[in-house]
């Protein structure tokens, strides 16, 4: 369970460039939550997941994984219990360094790296079988760079990296947003297979309205850096994107000057 | 010609010890590293002061010029990490630093060691073999211990995650491992074997002097990219991690063939710095100029050209 009570973040407090990213988040996450989170540009959606990994220290407030405060604890200390996909999919995999390499080192995530060889025999064995399960025929490729897979193999690669092994809770930074249509569907598709398989508890943002009404078992909009609306189960599924923007415009008392939103 | 031929065999592969401890920070780590100029004089100063003032066993003595290497990359690992100094500014500072550090260690700006054994004289009354062809030799051996390890390191977990910190720092920070202390440890690894070699070279050439550092990391660098271009035309090219280490020490080789070559053809030694930033500015500009030339030679009016 993840549990966030009055999140604060400002960034370049005291200059001209201030930016208040989060003012005041509080936020409950049940376990086999998988929550799709939206908002304008600015609204803090990035900021939140980036808070939860610990990219940037907390002005106050607390955040709770399955009851333990891991507020203080450092962006790698968090890495344990967090499985992470970004929006670029060249953040999430190391581009000169081999498939199997890559998978190896999120296998290891969060635990002691020492002096065992980076890859064992037995993953170079039981690799293959994860990567044909992505059905982009990267099992064949073990040894093939990184760098020579399209984005899509990429962001698939890095799903996949991040629930290696179990995460507490995965963090989806719009990570389909730079991938085509088409890819970006296959890419969602293997996301909802391996959220459900493993009953991940998932934070997702996405830009795209759809996708976040149609994803997971819950909805959150963001608004100038806090949650203006919280939707789960049937008046969930029953929302459409007009609805959406209504509510949108409801809370905030604007309209939802965002046309990447609109427009996807 | 053929002892100078020899010699440089020699030297290159000794100067070969420190172009992979060049190759740990620039190609690995992908930050060109300037405490090298700094610590390759440290651990020849270091190494000459022992052997000459106390008396250490000269094996010892390169012991010690390893480990003050190694303190010389922590400082510069603490500089860039902790305080995040730029890294080259970080290296420029210890770099400067140890100028000063390097003429007090010896209390002059040079330290002959002419009556004093070092290990190839001790190894060359062992074998009964002129000195040059046992510097050669145990240079070949240490070089090939240095590549195994080092190959065996990076193939470990740590060293896995060292290679991925200089590739993605994002990625393996999600990954859970605290890259100031990945970093930490190629600097200082990197910089033990430079101070390594400096005392390798002290003893080789019998001497220590405060400028014998100046232009090593451009050197390095250039060892670096002769290694890779020459890799470049094997079958398959440079992909094995151990044919990319071995290719630095090759490369260093030929470097000091080149210039031993166009010294004997009457060019001023003082040149050969100017020499060394020519290979290293060609061999990273031609790929870019090449690309550059391909997207532009690629356009047309017309449709694409699918030919």
């Amino acid at each position: 369970m993840l549990k966030l009570s009055r999140v604060k973040k400002t960034f370049n407090k005291g200059t001209v460039t201030e930016k208040r990213a989060l003012t005041g988040v509080d936020l409950v996450l049940n376990d086999g939550d998988f929550v799709t989170v939206i908002g304008g540009n600015g609204a803090g959606k990035s900021t939140l997941l980036n808070m939860i990994a610990g990219v940037y220290p907390l002005d106050s407030g607390v955040i709770e994984l399955d009851g333990k405060d891991i507020s203080r604890m450092t962006e790698p200390q968090r890495a344990k219990y967090l499985g992470r996909v970004f929006q670029d999919p060249m953040r999430g995999t190391a581009a000169d360094m081999q498939i199997v390499e890559n998978l190896a080192l999120a296998k290891r995530r969060g635990l002691h790296r020492g002096l065992a060889w980076g890859v064992t025999k037995e993953e170079k064995a039981e690799f293959p079988a994860l990567l044909k399960k992505l059905d982009l025929g990267l099992d064949t490729r073990m040894e093939a760079k990184v760098g020579l897979l399209s984005g899509g193999q990429r962001q698939a690669l890095t799903l996949l990296m991040a629930t290696l092994t179990q995460p507490k809770l995965l963090l989806l930074d719009e990570h389909t947003a730079a991938l085509d249509p088409k890819t970006a569907s296959k890419v969602l598709n293997l996301t909802e297979e391996i959220v459900a398989e493993n009953n991940l508890t998932t934070l997702m943002v996405t830009h795209n309205m759809n996708d976040a009404i149609r994803l997971g078992n819950r909805l959150i909009m963001m608004h100038e850096g806090h949650v203006i609306y919280d939707v789960a189960g049937e008046e969930k599924k029953s929302l459409t994107v007009p609805d959406l923007l209504q509510k949108f415009e409801e809370v905030s008392g604007g309209e939802f000057a965002n046309d990447r939103m609109l427009l996807s | 010609m053929s002892v100078a031929l020899q010699g440089a065999i020699s030297q290159g592969i000794l100067w070969g010890i420190m172009v992979l401890g060049v190759f740990i920070t620039f190609r690995l780590l992908d930050i060109p590293d300037m405490t090298v100029d700094g610590s390759f004089a440290l651990g020849g100063s270091v190494v000459a002061v022992l052997i000459v003032n106390a008396h250490v066993h000269p094996a010892v003595a390169i012991l010690a010029g390893m480990i003050a290497g190694g303190l010389a990359g922590a400082i510069t690992g603490v500089l860039t990490t902790v305080f995040e100094i730029p890294a080259i500014l970080a290296g420029i500072l210890t770099q400067i630093s140890l100028w000063s550090i390097n003429l007090r260690i010896m209390g002059k700006s040079n330290t002959p060691l002419l009556a004093n054994d070092t290990i190839f004289s001790d190894a060359s009354r062992l074998t009964g073999l002129p000195q040059s062809t046992v510097s050669a030799l145990m240079g070949i051996i240490i070089a090939i211990v240095i590549v195994a390890v080092l190959y065996w390191f990076f193939g470990t977990e740590i060293g896995s995650a060292l290679r991925a910190t200089g590739n993605n720092e994002d990625m393996i920070r999600a990954l859970g491992v605290n890259t100031n202390r990945t970093k930490m440890i190629a600097l200082v690894l990197s910089n033990a074997l430079v101070g390594l070699a400096g005392g390798l070279i002290c003893q080789s050439q019998k001497y220590a002097d405060i400028g014998m550092g100046t232009g090593a990391i451009v050197i390095g660098l250039a060892a670096i990219v002769i290694g890779e271009v020459l890799g470049r035309l094997l079958p398959g090219g440079l992909t094995k991690f151990g044919a990319r280490l071995a290719a630095a020490v090759v490369g260093s080789v030929v470097y000091f063939l080149i210039r031993a070559f166009v010294l004997q053809m009457g060019m001023d030694a003082n040149d050969m710095k100017l020499l060394s930033a020519v290979i290293v500015v060609l061999a990273l500009c031609i790929p870019v100029v090449w690309e550059k030339y391909k997207l532009r030679s690629s356009y047309s009016r017309g449709d694409d050209q699918d030919a």
